[in-house]
């Protein structure tokens, strides 16, 4: 029996070890640009640049990249280089924690752009809060991350003064969502999956409150782990219920197999999500059978604006590998935003950065205002972008098409 | 319940997946008490092997066509590595306290992960595996299987009586019952255990490659994390069926299949259970299964050595 126990406890063993494994973190990736004169500012990055959704991040590491070159070379703050460290998060709130830590600890680090998911914001701000090191989100849209826990009831309490995002929330997304499936692509019956994440499960709320207001009608709901590979029988639930569009709270790791085994499974209907969706990505794990599945995503695109089209041939030009994806023009914003927060506390300062400048910054980004890649560029009271603009996107082939631009109203 | 057969199917058509990577897991346990945590991994690089395989055919190949070459391919990647595996990772260890080797399997699965991570192009994220065309096929108005699926339903009956009538026929197979009766009495009768040993690595290794395959063609997929998730089912199907019985490792993987199945559509549906129903709490029934299983018959279900054994 001795041996017996000794499987069980090696299989016991043998699967935590297996589990830590698959969150350890890989390395960070530390750049450094320009030369080192006068004072040094880092700007912190912190992305799933490994894993599942390193298309997204890779594409919000290289545009804040980008923007600390430009600042660099435009000397936008006299006196003041900038640096990017960026840290990889794996989409793990672990790693997001122990990263915003990290980012802490360095005294140079005076803003932070990240992370992608809003599961993994939630272990940051208060890391970041207590530290005073204002962070920027280009990709969070879950609404509580900035108005708390309550503000489906209207009592918004902002929770870190700490945490700005220049992307849009999910509670104007959803119902955005919501509006254009029922009344312009007709849709009444809809079945809601989400992957049981911060950002999905918030997502499909704000989708379905919307949705059944206009008069649609919830057939189902289900929920999905992320990673899972097979959904046949969450597929066959969606088939048997009569649904006519299906709703997906969360990323496109998962979402794209779910909308290919749906389709193989002889279901003609469209996915439709969020932004965690929309990457090419999305489109090949399809299989190709994602054709007329929709997105909503933040801001206009970011191909269409003027004031975007100098970034998109900036980022071409400076030769990075990796797409800049779906939030390339919020992340290069959002450190702008940062880089206009230094200025304008160096200016403060006689042209040198104070001994508390990181509270400073916190508090000059609460004031910032510029015309970014995606428009105008400032925060209200909770933190959120003024800028309310979102699009939807439809599976054309192999890409996005512009479905419909427009700003929520209500 | 117009759902029931769907979902049967689907139960059925996932276990014999984990059924043939089990095969591998209780193999090598069946031989050497070893649990092979690497194996998910194994079962990975073949998935690879067979995208390799693909990649090098000209475009526009017929899936046909192309379809023995990539299980060839797929299969001969798997079994090098576990050959491999079994030579420089489990060998050195033989005899040495059973932690041991089991830490080494560990840190191979993560060392396959990370190998095939950076090195294998554009492995970073999932890479998309090719398709079978065409639709699914009806067989009822509610019961419907997809083409892809069809490989996994030959495939996972035809290996198993090809891998029963290899152990039970053939001078090897006769020799592998042996050794894993008792090893030491097996090798004074002339037996070469440590050849028995490789051969017991790279079938387990070949079916994985099979089943690889199937996941490929069935999720469209593969991606240098599939092996963990898979891994895990497969060594959960291999211990519910009873470990070291090779037809318990099939039975243990479609038992867990269909649970994992019956439980997203129908936990729900209990009064009271609707909070612990859906597709996120599939994985949490098949372990409830597992050890109700274990509680009841702690030999697995076709176990009957393990008991002295173990």
């Amino acid at each position: 029996m001795r041996h017996r126990s000794l499987l069980v406890l090696s299989a016991t063993v043998a699967t935590g070890a297996l589990t830590l494994s698959a969150c350890g973190s890989r390395g960070s990736d530390n750049k450094s640009d320009g030369d080192s004169s006068g004072t040094v500012v880092t700007i912190g990055v912190d992305a799933p640049i490994s894993g599942d959704l390193s298309a997204l991040g890779l594409g919000i590491k290289n545009s804040v990249d980008l923007a600390v070159k430009q600042a660099n070379a435009q000397k936008i703050v006299p006196g003041v280089t900038f640096k990017i460290k960026a840290l990889d998060d794996q989409a793990q709130p672990s790693s997001g924690q122990q990263n915003a830590t990290q980012l802490v600890a360095d005294k140079s680090v005076l803003g932070v752009v990240g992370p992608l998911n809003s599961g993994v914001a939630q272990s940051m701000q208060k890391v970041f809060d207590d530290a005073h090191l204002v962070e920027v989100s280009p990709a969070n849209t879950n609404p509580t991350l900035t108005q708390g826990e309550n503000f489906a009831s209207g009592q918004k309490v902002r929770p870190f003064k700490s945490y700005f995002r220049t992307a849009t929330t999910d509670a104007i997304q959803g119902p955005f969502g919501a509006q254009y499936a029922y009344n312009d692509a007709k849709k009444t019956k809809v079945f809601l999956v989400d992957d049981k994440q911060t950002y999905g499960v918030g997502l499909v709320a704000a989708f379905k409150g919307e949705f059944t207001k206009l008069g649609g009608k919830v057939v189902g709901e289900d929920h999905v782990n992320t990673k899972q590979k097979d959904f046949s029988s969450v597929v066959t639930k969606i088939k048997s219920s009569g649904a006519d569009i299906v709703y997906y709270g969360g990323q496109y790791p998962e979402a794209g197999p779910l909308s290919g085994q749906l389709k193989k499974a002889g279901a003609k209907i469209p996915v439709m999500g969020g932004d965690g969706m929309k990457d090419d990505k999305y489109i090949q794990l399809a299989n190709g059978l994602a054709d007329g599945d929709l997105t909503t995503s933040v801001g206009a695109p970011v191909e269409t604006l003027d004031s975007a089209k100098k970034f998109v041939t900036d980022y071409k030009a400076a030769g990075y590998s990796d797409p800049y994806a779906a939030y390339g023009g919020y992340s290069y914003d959002s450190a702008m935003a940062i880089v206009q927060a230094v200025k304008a506390v160096v200016a403060d300062n006689n042209g040198k950065l104070p001994d508390d400048a990181r509270a400073k910054v916190v508090d000059a980004m609460g004031k910032v205002s510029f015309d970014g890649v995606t428009g105008k560029v400032s925060f209200d009271e909770y933190g959120d972008a003024t800028n309310k603009q979102l699009t939807v996107y439809v599976v054309k082939g192999s890409s996005w098409a512009v479905a419909k631009t427009g700003t929520f109203a209500g | 319940m117009h759902e029931l057969p769907q979902q049967l199917a689907n139960g059925l058509i996932l276990g014999s997946m984990y059924g043939l990577i089990a095969i591998g897991y209780t193999m090598v346990y069946g031989i050497v008490q070893l649990i092979n945590f690497a194996h998910g991994e194994i079962f990975m690089t073949g998935g690879f092997g067979a995208l390799t395989t693909w990649l090098a055919l000209p475009d526009g190949t017929s899936i046909w066509l192309a379809l023995p070459l990539m299980l060839v391919g797929g299969v001969l990647t798997a079994v090098l590595i576990a050959m491999a595996a079994e030579r420089f990772a489990y060998r050195p260890l033989r005899g040495a306290p059973r932690l041991a080797p089991l830490i080494t399997a560990i840190g191979l699965s993560i060392a396959l992960q990370q190998a095939v991570w950076s090195w294998y192009p554009n492995a970073k994220d999932a890479r998309t595996f090719p398709q079978i065309p065409g639709g699914p096929i009806s067989l009822t108005s509610s019961l419907s299987i997809q083409r892809a699926d069809l490989f996994l339903l030959v495939a996972a009956p035809l290996s198993m009586v090809v891998l029963g009538t290899f152990v039970r026929k053939t001078r090897t197979g006769r020799a592998m019952q042996a050794t894993a009766q008792d090893p030491d009495t097996a090798k004074l009768m002339g037996i070469n255990t440590d050849r028995i040993i490789v051969v017991a690595f790279a079938l387990g290794a070949a079916f994985a490659a099979v089943a690889a395959v199937a996941h490929g063609l069935r999720y469209g997929q593969v991606d240098y994390q599939m092996g963990f998730i898979a891994g895990l089912k497969a060594f959960t199907a291999a211990v519910l069926g009873g470990i070291g019985n090779i037809y318990g490792a099939m039975l243990g993987g479609l038992v867990l299949g269909v649970a994992e199945a019956l439980a997203t559509a129908y936990i729900s549906d209990v009064p009271g259970m609707h909070q612990l129903g859906g597709g996120s709490w599939a994985d949490v029934w098949a372990f409830v299964l597992l050890i109700v299983v274990l509680l009841v018959r702690p030999q697995g279900l076709l176990g009957e050595r393990v008991a002295d054994r173990a």
